[in-house]
């Protein structure tokens, strides 16, 4: 019980910040004709409670796909449909059809909360307890530590429990987690059962599909493809048909309503980005504007190849060489390269990333934590549109100080604690005259500029008007400055992947 | 160039991060922590308490001295000491760059979200006199061990338990008070004292005084203390007072401060000829025995034990119905309650139960003087006995005694666990506070934050010790958790919330007063059959 209480504090601190973030403003608040993110979880309640099964994704008198029409997989809609009951059995009118829109009210505002707090208590964080608790060689003070840190970090709760995102991200995600849990204790069918889950809850989990893919798959080959191996990916190939099927049913019945939902899901007419991303397509049309430029489909095919080439070394190099180090490094990798690249991103998928990125936490302290700092300044316009300036400053302060505090090594940034020893070593052969102490130094100047510019760009979105000609012109820049330091990350991740081996193979040796 | 440049500053802000981690600055971490958490708490409900500060902002920014304690616009009169009146005189002067119109007597109940921040930032940033005094008290505890383990040492959880304190936190950053740096001054004076600078912790004492006037009740700690241990230079070798060492220099110098003092608060209405005012104003005898929501004390027990009396008198016909006020019974929550089986009380009655439950501590104080130590558990038997038997007492003043009992608690096993009990129950005394459903998992969550921490670091610090609760204890402490389920999760939705309103305040109120009684009985119990004074250092 003495070493437990560690773990509590970090729990209840976790819930304290959620649920005191929760009671700021959210999006879209008062904000008629649209409203924002919260109005549509509110709609899609509304929607699946009245209408049957086969109208959810389709156009029609009863539900109109131009107000927030339902566009995340069925389990997403379940979930809407479950809290539509509570809904219903609180106060009808909250779920009214036609009538509710646009419903705001105290009361519904703590119901809503309530929804998203309890899915984060039930989902995700028994996942990051259950995580940090098998975390090896390290003890039970130093698990609540990064416990705590992981539960603090600030996207999450600002976009889930201040914002309202639309699609609860701690359940996506969570469920994410639960399957990385499951595949790195060789539960490997519960494993890929909850990562089917999260990805029929929401369809942004593809980013992390490649590297359980590939992970699977390279322990399936690790087998022996003749024997055992094949035995285990055949078991896994139907529980992953199965879990998706279940979840599926109620629209495989026609052929119509499966590609109305794919339709919905995957909406391509969107355009390259929306919004200001901080990826690489919307960060290049400063320049040239892609997005004109070129025709969509060709815009789909270079965006897909070139997510393709990014993701490719990390994926081959974990279906060669399936490590859990390799794993949890290939997910950030992976999901970063998408993030970047791919075609139609939200600005809050980079929570997508954030997730391995917590994972990792522990191993390279200072890159992560910077890592997860720019990730939240990247949804910077978005929070100071929602009003969220006062938690937003908070969150990032506390998860800084419990970084800076609890972890190890955080301010260390030498290279055995970034871990790129095995790459200065490679790169040492050819530029013999490279300084030891100039990597370290690098990198910390960087930081100091990347947090600078933070900082500065902050406080100048926050008190400076933008010139009449550029409304955009802060939101711009905070999208183009994160999506650098984002390159730069994905250039440091995709080292520590590949020079991983030989790091290991030295530890192996010792 | 430049560049050279960012690399040394460079090194030096990974330096000062580096820092955090490692020597001492643990304590910025943590006070900085809960400031964060106090910001987040900015949105949450905030009591008619809000509206009476602003409006003495208002009183005080726009009416000359002489019209502060007779202005009557508003029902929120200004009933605080002249101090504390300046206070808000100063602080209105910074308002007046967040929002004019708060500044406004008029404007009654005037309420936006400029206004809320202002306040919200006033209390946060008063309370830097609490984080320096917690930082002061921390010298003061003197462990017998010092543990490599840094989670492990008492200044480290002194520190978190004052700091991250949960009565504090929600009285004052959502409820909305200013006790945290009035609690600071408080402490602070007392660190002064356990650092033998006496006629500071005295001035410190005297300015509280004239801050808010509830700190009265330990004054007489402080009376005594600083006579039997400060005017009088020496004790014989068995402890008792050596009537020759007296010094007058040193009793005069603590009447001049205490009179100077006195004389900057008081003397321009005494000037004005308006004390009789303002002490009218200061002391309100016209209010009930117990406030609306009865205090965890004795009177809580009374009252409870009256009407089990006059309900079973009724069922064995003993008693008349139709002689019985009504009001008792229907609802238990007037403001005047009127007794129907025991005799009613009178403020005058409560004043002699309060002295005479001050008496023993303040005799033993005189008798076994043992230092600063003794000195702070007398103050705290004052601020809980006059807490057990006052007039009209609010249940935020058990504060008054779980702030300074913290200080004990790290340093004797004993003492631990009579402020685990205090804490704990006096804390969830304080829930009714929050009634709004929004705040209710706050409340939850910060609690069993505060109470899991404290129980469990003060149980790992004195581990080699016999465990600190007795199984009644422990029984009695989680039966608190199906309390607060029956009392805000079951009630509500069961047929007796509209016949039986006032039950689960009912039951909140007497089980904690058995605790607090309990807590205070022991902690007597420890100052009577503490070791004589002689064994303890000379002063």
């Amino acid at each position: 019980m003495e070493k437990c209480y560690w773990m509590a504090v970090a729990i209840l601190m976790g819930l304290t910040v959620r649920w005191t973030v929760s009671l700021h403003s959210y999006s879209g608040a008062g904000k008629p004709p649209l409203f924002g993110d919260y109005e549509a979880q509110r709609h899609w309640q509304e929607v699946t409670l009245n209408l049957p099964v086969r109208q959810w994704y389709f156009n029609s008198s009863d539900n109109d796909l131009q107000y927030w029409g339902l566009d995340y997989p069925p389990l997403t809609a379940y979930h809407s449909l479950l809290c539509a009951y509570v809904a219903e059995r609180i106060e009808p009118a909250w779920v009214a059809l036609y009538t509710s829109r646009g419903h705001e009210s105290a009361a519904h505002k703590l119901f809503m909360r309530a929804t998203v707090f309890i899915a984060d208590l039930m989902i995700y964080i028994p996942a990051v307890v259950l995580y940090c608790c098998c975390l090896k060689e390290i003890s039970t003070k130093k698990k609540a530590a990064s416990a705590l840190c992981i539960l603090l970090y600030p996207g999450l709760i600002l976009i889930d429990h201040g914002h309202f995102q639309h699609i609860y991200n701690c359940v996506s995600l969570g469920l994410a987690l639960w399957g990385v849990l499951g595949v790195s204790r060789d539960w490997d069918l519960l494993g890929s059962l909850a990562f089917c889950l999260a990805l029929n809850y929401k369809q942004m989990e593809l980013y992390h599909s490649l590297p359980f893919f590939c992970f699977l798959l390279g322990k399936c080959f690790q087998k022996g493809l003749k024997g055992k191996g094949l035995g285990s990916l055949l078991r896994l190939a139907c529980t992953v048909v199965a879990s998706c099927a279940l979840c599926w049913l109620p629209f495989l019945t026609e052929w119509e309503q499966t590609l109305q939902v794919l339709r919905r899901l995957f909406p391509v007419d969107r355009g390259l980005f929306e919004d200001k991303v901080a990826n690489v397509w919307c960060s290049l049309s400063v320049f040239v504007k892609v997005k004109d430029l070129l025709l969509r489909d060709t815009q789909i095919l270079i965006s897909f190849l070139i997510t393709l080439l990014s993701v490719l070394p990390a994926c081959v190099k974990l279906t060669l060489r399936p490590s859990l180090r390799g794993f949890r490094f290939a997910l950030v990798s992976c999901a970063l390269s998408f993030f970047l690249f791919s075609f139609q991103v939200h600005e809050k998928s980079i929570l997508l990333v954030a997730l391995p990125v917590c994972l990792v936490l522990h191993e390279v302290p200072f890159m992560s934590a910077w890592f997860l700092l720019v990730s939240t300044f990247s949804m910077l316009p978005l929070l100071l549109r929602d009003g969220l300036l006062l938690p937003s400053v908070a969150t990032t302060m506390a998860f800084c100080m419990a970084c800076a505090a609890l972890l190890p090594a955080w301010a260390e940034a030498s290279e055995e604690a970034l871990q790129l020893g095995a790459f200065l070593a490679a790169v040492r052969k050819h530029l013999p005259y490279l300084k030891p102490a100039l990597l370290p130094h690098g990198i910390r100047c960087l930081f100091l500029a990347s947090v600078t510019t933070m900082v500065l760009l902050t406080l100048m979105s926050v008190t400076l008007e933008p010139p009449r000609k550029y409304p955009d012109l802060f939101a711009v820049l905070v999208c183009f400055v994160s999506c650098l330091n984002f390159l730069l990350f994905l250039a440091y991740f995709n080292i520590v992947i590949m020079w991983d081996s030989k790091n290991g193979r030295r530890k192996k040796t010792n | 160039m430049w560049l050279n440049w960012l690399k040394t500053r460079g090194g030096a802000a990974m330096a000062a991060l580096g820092t955090v981690k490692g020597s001492g600055n643990w304590f910025l971490a943590l006070a900085l922590g809960v400031t964060l958490l106090k910001c987040l708490l900015i949105p949450t409900y905030h009591s008619t308490d809000f509206e009476v500060h602003r409006n003495w902002l208002a009183i005080t920014h726009s009416l000359p001295l002489s019209q502060w304690y007779y202005e009557a616009t508003s029902e929120w009169t200004l009933d605080y000491p002249p101090f504390f009146a300046w206070f808000e005189y100063v602080l209105s002067h910074v308002a007046k760059y967040f929002d004019q119109e708060m500044l406004n007597i008029h404007n009654l109940n005037y309420f936006n979200s400029r206004t809320l921040l202002f306040q919200r930032f006033s209390v946060i940033f008063t309370d830097l006199l609490f984080v320096y005094a917690v930082h002061e008290c921390c010298k003061c505890v003197n462990g017998k061990k010092a543990s490599k383990e840094l989670t492990e040492k008492p200044k480290f959880i002194l520190s978190a338990l004052l700091l991250w304190n949960f009565g504090l936190l929600i009285v004052d950053h959502i409820h909305f008070q200013y006790n945290g740096f009035l609690s600071g001054l408080m402490l602070l004076s007392i660190a002064r004292l356990f650092q033998k600078r006496h006629m500071e912790g005295a001035f410190l004492f005297a300015i509280l005084l004239h801050f808010k006037h509830i700190y009265l009740y330990v004054a007489p700690a402080y009376g005594i203390y600083l006579l039997r241990s400060y005017c009088f230079t020496a004790s014989k070798p068995d402890g008792s007072v050596r009537w020759n060492s007296f010094s007058f220099t040193r009793l005069i110098s603590l009447g001049l401060i205490v009179f100077l003092v006195s004389a900057l608060s008081l003397g321009p209405f005494l000037a004005m000829n308006q004390l009789p005012q303002v002490f009218s104003r200061l002391f309100p005898f016209k209010r009930g025995l117990c406030h609306a929501y009865w205090a965890p004390n004795f009177w809580a027990l009374y009252n409870a034990a009256d009407k089990l009396l006059c309900t079973i008198g009724l069922e064995l016909k003993l008693l008349d119905p139709n002689k019985i006020p009504k009001a008792s019974m229907t609802s238990g929550l007037v403001q005047q309650f009127e007794h129907t089986v025991l005799p009613s009380v009178s403020p005058v009655a409560t004043l002699i139960c309060t002295l005479i439950a001050i008496l023993p501590s303040v005799c033993c104080l005189w008798l076994k003087p043992q230092g600063p130590r003794g000195f702070l558990r007398c103050l705290i038997l004052c601020a809980l006995s006059s807490f057990m038997f006052g007039w009209h007492v609010h249940e935020k003043a058990i504060l008054l005694a779980i702030l300074p009992m913290s200080l004990l608690s790290v340093e004797k096993a004993g003492d631990a666990s009579i402020f685990l009990i205090l804490t704990t129950t006096g804390h969830y005394s304080l829930f009714p506070l929050l009634f709004t459903t929004p705040e209710l998992p706050i409340k939850i969550l910060l609690m069993l934050l505060f109470t899991i921490y404290s129980i469990s670091s003060l149980m790992t610090l004195f581990r080699k010790e016999k465990p600190l609760f007795n199984w009644m204890e422990t029984v009695y402490l989680l039966g608190l958790a199906p309390l607060e389920v029956c009392c805000e999760f079951v009630f509500p939705f069961t047929s007796w919330r509209l016949k039986y309103p006032f039950i689960p305040l009912l039951l909140t109120s007497v089980y904690c007063a058995v605790g607090v009684t309990y807590a205070w009985f022991r902690l007597y119990v420890s100052m009577l059959t503490g070791p004589p004074g002689g064994k303890t250092k000379k002063q």
